[in-house]
C-alpha cells in the first residue's frame, strides 16, 4: 500500500469502511506516515456542482504534476442501508489516470456530511502517496460541517439562484469555508451571488488571520479553475506559516475526543448489556418511570463503582 | 460487528457506444433498494475505464448494460482486464439486448449470467445476493 498499490489501498480503505477486526491494528501502521498530504474539503448544496469542480480541480493539479486522491460520499437510504454512488460519473477522465485514485462511499448514515470512514481513507491516501487530497462531501444542507475536522483548506461550493443575502448570513456552512466559489458562472446572476456572499463575508467581526476568498468558476466551461488551484496554493502557504500547526493540534484533539467517545461508549454498553441492565433501564425510560439523562448518571456511576 | 457493517458494492457499468441507460438505473435502483452500495459511472465506459473503477471501488460485484451489440468483444475484454488486475473474484453479470446464441461464449469469457429484457427485479436483486463471493 505504501508503494501506493491500488489492489492494496481498495481492500484497505474497505476493511476500515466494514470495521473489520484488524482495522485498527491498520490504522496504527499507517497513521506514522500521515500528515504529508494537503487536503481539501469540497462542500455545498446538492447540483451546486461539486463533482464536475472536483475533476476540474484534479485535472488541473495534474497538469501541475501533482498526484491526487479523492473520497467522494454519497448518502446511505436511513430506510434499506443502500446507496447509489454517482459522483464518478461527473469524473470519467481521472478514471484511467495513473496519478489519480477515486474512491466513493457511502455515508452508512453517519452525520454531517461524511461517512465515519472518510477522514481514514484520506489517511490511506495520504500514506499511499497522493500529494492532494479532495474530499467531497455529501450534497450538504447548513449544518453539515464535518468536514472541517478532515480537510485543512474548506472549499464552499454554490451556484447561483439558491439563495439571497439573509441566507448568506446563516451561520454553519457559511463559516467554514476558506474559499467560496460560485460556480455555473457562466449563468446569469453569477455575479450578483459573489456580491452576496462577499457582503454577507463583510460582517465577519471576528479576526481569523485569513480572509475568505470569492471566486467564480465555470465547471463547465474551465473558466477561473487556473485561479481556483492558485487561491487554494495561496491558502496552504498561509497555514504553512504557523495556522496549520494550530490546526494540526485541534485537530488531534478531535481525533482523539471521537476515539474516546466511540470506545468508552462501546465498553460501557457491552458492560451494562452482559449484566442485563440495559434492558431494565431502557424498560424504565419507555414507562416514563426515569429520563435518559438521570438513568445515564446512574448507570455511570455503577459502571465506575464496578471499575474502581 | 463486521458482519453488519459490510455492505456488497456493486458497480453498474455501460460498456459500448449506445446511450439507453434506463435498464442500468433501474437496476442500480433496484440493488440499492435491497441495501447495497451501488456505484454507477454513466455512458461509454471502456473496459479499461470499468476494470479500472471496480478495482479503486473494490467492487464485489459488476453488472455490465449494453445494447449497441458489441458485447462479444467488450465483454472479454472486461474479464480479461480483471485478471490482469488480479480481481478473478469479482462476480461479473450482464444484461441488455444479447442474442441467446451469444451467451455460452460469455459465460465461457467468465460472465456469470446473462439477463434479457422483462426480468424481474426481484430476480436480479436474489441473484445477486447469492452469488457474491
Amino acid at each position: 500500500m505504501f508503494r501506493g498499490e491500488k489492489r492494496a489501498i481498495a481492500k484497505i480503505i474497505s476493511i476500515i469502511e466494514n470495521n473489520e477486526p484488524q482495522a485498527q491494528k491498520i490504522i496504527s501502521l499507517i497513521y506514522p506516515r500521515t500528515g504529508k498530504a494537503h487536503i481539501i474539503g469540497i462542500t455545498g448544496p446538492p447540483g451546486a456542482g461539486k463533482s464536475t469542480l472536483v475533476e476540474k480541480l484534479a485535472k488541473e493539479l495534474r497538469n501541475r504534476k501533482k498526484t491526487v486522491g479523492i473520497v467522494a460520499v454519497d448518502p446511505s437510504s436511513p430506510f434499506t442501508g443502500g446507496a447509489f454512488l454517482g459522483d464518478r460519473v461527473r469524473m470519467q477522465d481521472l478514471t484511467t489516470d495513473e496519478g489519480v485514485y477515486i474512491r466513493s462511499m457511502a455515508t452508512r448514515n453517519h452525520p454531517g456530511g461524511l461517512a465515519r470512514a472518510t477522514k481514514d481513507a484520506a489517511h490511506v491516501l495520504d500514506a499511499a502517496g497522493k500529494d492532494v487530497i479532495i474530499v467531497e462531501t455529501v450534497g450538504a444542507g447548513q449544518s453539515e460541517v464535518e468536514v472541517v475536522k478532515v480537510a485543512q483548506t474548506i472549499v464552499v461550493v454554490l451556484a447561483p439562484g439558491l439563495g439571497d443575502d439573509i441566507q448568506a448570513i446563516k451561520a454553519g456552512q457559511m463559516e467554514i469555508g476558506d474559499i467560496f466559489v460560485i460556480n455555473k458562472g457562466d449563468r446569469e446572476n453569477a455575479n450578483k451571488a459573489v456580491s452576496d456572499i462577499e457582503a454577507a463575508l463583510e460582517l465577519n467581526t471576528e479576526e481569523r488571520g485569513w480572509k475568505p476568498l470569492v471566486l467564480k468558476t465555470s465547471a463547465l466551461t474551465g473558466e477561473g479553475i487556473g485561479e481556483f488551484v492558485e487561491t487554494i496554493e495561496k491558502h496552504r502557504t498561509y497555514l504553512k506559516q504557523g495556522a496549520l500547526d494550530t490546526q494540526r493540534k485541534a485537530t488531534a484533539e478531535i481525533e482523539l475526543i471521537e476515539a474516546l467517545k466511540q470506545k468508552i461508549t462501546q465498553t460501557i454498553i457491552q458492560d451494562l448489556r452482559q449484566k442485563g441492565e440495559w434492558v431494565r433501564t431502557t424498560e424504565k425510560i419507555l414507562a416514563r418511570e426515569i429520563d435518559p439523562y438521570s438513568a445515564a448518571d446512574n448507570l455511570l456511576k455503577q459502571h465506575k463503582a464496578k471499575a474502581s | 460487528m463486521s458482519t453488519k457493517e459490510k455492505k456488497i458494492r456493486v458497480l453498474i457499468a455501460k460498456p459500448g457506444l449506445d446511450s439507453h441507460d434506463r435498464g442500468a438505473k433501474i437496476v442500480a435502483r433496484a440493488l440499492r433498494d435491497a441495501g447495497m452500495e451501488v456505484i454507477y459511472t454513466g455512458l461509454r465506459q471502456t473496459p479499461e475505464q470499468i476494470a479500472e473503477t471496480a478495482l479503486q471501488e473494490d467492487a464485489d460485484v459488476i453488472g455490465l448494460s449494453i445494447l449497441s451489440g458489441a458485447h462479444t468483444t467488450l465483454f472479454p475484454r472486461v474479464m480479461q482486464l480483471l485478471r490482469k488486475k488480479g480481481m478473478s473474484d469479482v462476480m461479473v453479470f450482464a444484461g441488455g439486448i444479447i442474442p441467446e446464441e451469444d451467451i455460452p461464449a460469455l459465460k465461457k469469457a467468465g460472465i456469470k449470467e446473462v439477463f434479457g429484457p422483462g426480468t424481474p427485479t426481484s430476480t436480479l436483486v436474489e441473484f445477486v445476493k447469492n452469488n457474491v463471493s
